[in-house]
């Protein structure tokens, strides 16, 4: 195709292009108005969907939250209302088992201190009151002159009167020895009273602390009920919370799982084959052992489902008593059955890993000694063997954190899918701006293309209203 | 009961499963003539690479090229490795024995005809069946044939790797290195032309995982 067939004079290239832009410049001028209905309604027409885009997803992201608070407080009613079912459970354990033998107590109480009553007032007996001889002591001492008789009898007196005065003595020596036995005798009693007293105290102080943190947990219901913005932003957070630790403790319980798997995939191919392919990189001895692990995760669930520490399947739970010992007993034996299975398959893979390295020994060129490890070579064996056994029963809890990352994860999902959903309603709104700027855009650089025939539009307008205004002039002038 | 869940759960994997087959055939072929014989020590070392290296379910074929090659009576030693891991080096064992003691009485021959050779391996690892074929070639890559055998004819190789270990230099190559250059050069195109999926020179016995790996 010839090059130059566009030009209007071949010979003249800047010619024909000015020729080219001027036509072009006409063409766009006389079709400006065609042009510019045809970019507002384009503009418009993308404008208006995605406007109407925005506000659905508006409309949407708000009932999604609405519905995510529902549910939320529906959880966290459930939730609470459990905690508190259980705290009035204790406090209920607490009061049968404490205040029960409240009445025996008092009325031990109340023995106690009869007897320690008693004994005080044997202890109150006062001692024998000095003998009537001493006034008449003091009369023959009052006897004035140094009368031999005199004498005598007061020596007879004297003598009398230490006589009795030491058996008086004795006597009280006697009595207050019987009442300091009384009085030690009380030690008993007053430390039982003591141990009493305080059994009595520490009740009454757990249940004041039961108390109280039902008053919390109450309060707590009591907000939730009420639907405040407090309760829910606190139910998110623990939400959140609840989320990110049980994702730790299944990236942890995943590791696990993964030392499980390397331990048990090896002497699974002696049972399976190793020739055997589900992908093309993925053997059938690997898939064996990861349903091996999958099977022990299973059995640990259903066995915590039994023991009703989790509720995954409320089939489960509400299964009677007698069928639900049955299957944690199934669920236990399974689990004890595969912990053997795995320390046999550990057992295994140490030995054909032995086998294999004394293969390729026998393989090398340079003989290399036999090397005797004793009793030390085979930790590791016992550690493989011992991993195998308990890896099974540490993976049974994995239940647990599965539970809560389900629960929470209805609360993580519904807040980032609203959250996701807000952020499709401002990109919609956005791009509806975008849009409609652009239409602008493109109607100003529409003109910028065409500015000479609209320089000459405007000069052209401006002329013509001079020339017009005489003759209006001249007509409202001949119509006077 | 343990068992039978695992053996239905295996079933209902294996009725989804992959059904390629992803075993690894290699068949060696070692030249015995002339001053070549000499090189037998270090075919035995990769052989016994070979023997490390090879899965359960992969199969091992190790021949002799003489003077007319085209014969199962060539075959020094084959095993295809039970699945199981035990069993199979239970297998190589036996299987370095064996080629232990063949290498030990290997007499040289006069004349090397390494494309019959080529030939009994093809059909070989085509009977054979596996997802990977190889056919390695220990050899200086002289092909010299008696004036009665007959090999100047198109041969297939299709979906066989060839990887021709410890081509030597002979002394005419020291003279004139074209003629190395030019000898292997001959045999890449002949087994492209085959339809080989690959042809690769590995002369230094230090690279040996090359021997097994894909291009």
């Amino acid at each position: 195709m010839n090059n130059q067939a566009w030009m209007v004079w071949p010979e003249n290239p800047a010619v024909s292009v000015l020729v080219l832009v001027v036509l072009a410049m006409l063409f766009l001028y006389a079709a400006r108005k065609p042009m510019h209905a045809l970019i507002h309604s384009l503009g418009r027409s993308a404008v208006g969907p995605l406007r109407l885009g925005a506000r659905w997803l508006i409309s949407a992201a708000d009932r999604m939250a609405y519905r995510n608070r529902a549910v939320l407080l529906a959880q966290g009613r459930q939730e609470v209302g459990t905690r508190i079912e259980r705290e009035f459970e204790r406090i209920g354990a607490l009061v049968t088992r404490e205040l029960q033998g409240y009445p025996t107590l008092q009325r031990k109480l109340l023995d106690e201190i009869t007897r320690v009553e008693e004994d005080y007032r044997k202890c109150g007996e006062v001692p024998p009151p000095p003998p009537d001889w001493v006034d008449a002591v003091t009369a023959m001492a009052s006897v004035k002159g140094g009368n031999e008789m005199v004498l005598r009898v007061l020596e007879e007196i004297r003598r009398s009167v230490n006589s009795i005065h030491d058996k008086a003595l004795a006597e009280y020596r006697r009595a207050y020895e019987g009442r300091h036995k009384i009085l030690e005798g009380f030690m008993p009693f007053w430390r039982s009273l003591d141990k009493t007293l305080g059994q009595v105290d520490r009740n009454i102080a757990s249940l004041h602390s039961s108390a109280a943190t039902l008053d919390a947990q109450m309060e707590k219901y009591e907000e939730i009920v009420s639907g405040s913005d407090k309760a829910e932003h606190a139910l998110n957070v623990s939400g959140f919370t609840q989320f990110a630790i049980a994702a730790l403790v299944l990236a942890v319980a995943a590791g696990g799982a993964f030392i499980n798997f390397k331990l048990i995939a090896l002497p699974m191919s002696e049972m399976v084959g190793a020739g055997d392919y589900i992908t093309a990189n993925l053997r059938t001895s690997e898939v064996a052992a990861l349903v091996i692990i999958l099977v022990e995760a299973s059995m640990g669930l259903f066995l915590l489902e039994a023991l009703r520490i989790t509720h995954l399947f409320p089939r489960i739970a509400n299964l009677n008593d007698r069928m639900r010992h049955r299957i944690l007993w199934i669920a236990l034996t399974l689990l004890v059955t595969l912990a053997g299975v795995e320390a046999a398959l550990a057992l295994m893979r140490d030995m054909l890993i032995a086998d294999k390295a004394a293969l390729l020994q026998s393989l090398a060129t340079a003989a290399q000694p036999a090397v005797t490890d004793g009793w030390v070579g085979r930790i590791p064996t016992a550690g493989q063997m011992l991993l195998g056994f308990i890896l099974p029963f540490a993976l049974a809890f994995i239940a647990i954190p599965l539970e809560s990352l389900i629960h929470s994860g209805r609360t993580v999902g519904g807040v980032l899918a609203v959250a996701l959903v807000r952020i499709a309603a401002f990109a919609l709104r956005f791009a509806g701006n975008v849009a409609r700027h652009l239409s602008r855009v493109l109607v100003n650089l529409y003109d910028v293309a065409i500015v000479i025939p609209l320089l000459v539009e405007r000069v052209a307008a401006k002329a013509p209203k001079r020339a017009v205004a005489p003759d209006v002039d001249d007509a409202e002038r001949t119509h006077a | 009961m343990l068992k039978r869940m695992l053996v239905v759960l295996l079933f209902a994997l294996s009725a989804c499963g992959d059904s390629r087959d992803h075993s690894h055939a290699v068949y060696m072929l070692v030249d015995t003539s002339g001053t070549y014989a000499q090189e037998s020590a270090k075919a035995q070392l990769i052989i016994n690479y070979l023997l490390g290296t090879l899965q359960p379910g992969d199969s091992l074929a190790v021949a002799r090229v003489k003077s007319r090659s085209f014969s199962e009576k060539d075959i020094i030693a084959k095993a295809t490795f039970d699945s199981r891991p035990s069993q199979a080096n239970a297998q190589k064992r036996a299987f370095r024995d064996a080629i232990d003691n063949s290498l030990k009485l290997v007499t040289p021959s006069r004349y090397t005809d390494i494309t019959g050779a080529m030939i009994q391996a093809a059909e070989h690892l085509n009977e054979a069946g596996a997802g990977r074929k190889t056919i390695i070639v220990f050899s200086d890559m002289q092909e010299e044939l008696d004036k009665v055998t007959v090999r100047n004819f198109p041969i297939s190789l299709r979906d066989i790797r060839i990887v021709a270990v410890n081509v030597v230099k002979l002394n005419t190559d020291n003279v004139d290195p074209r003629r190395y250059l030019g000898r292997l050069d001959d045999w890449k195109k002949r087994v492209e032309a085959a339809g080989a999926t690959e042809w690769r020179v590995i002369n230094d016995l230090e690279r040996l995982d090359a021997i097994l790996a894909r291009s």
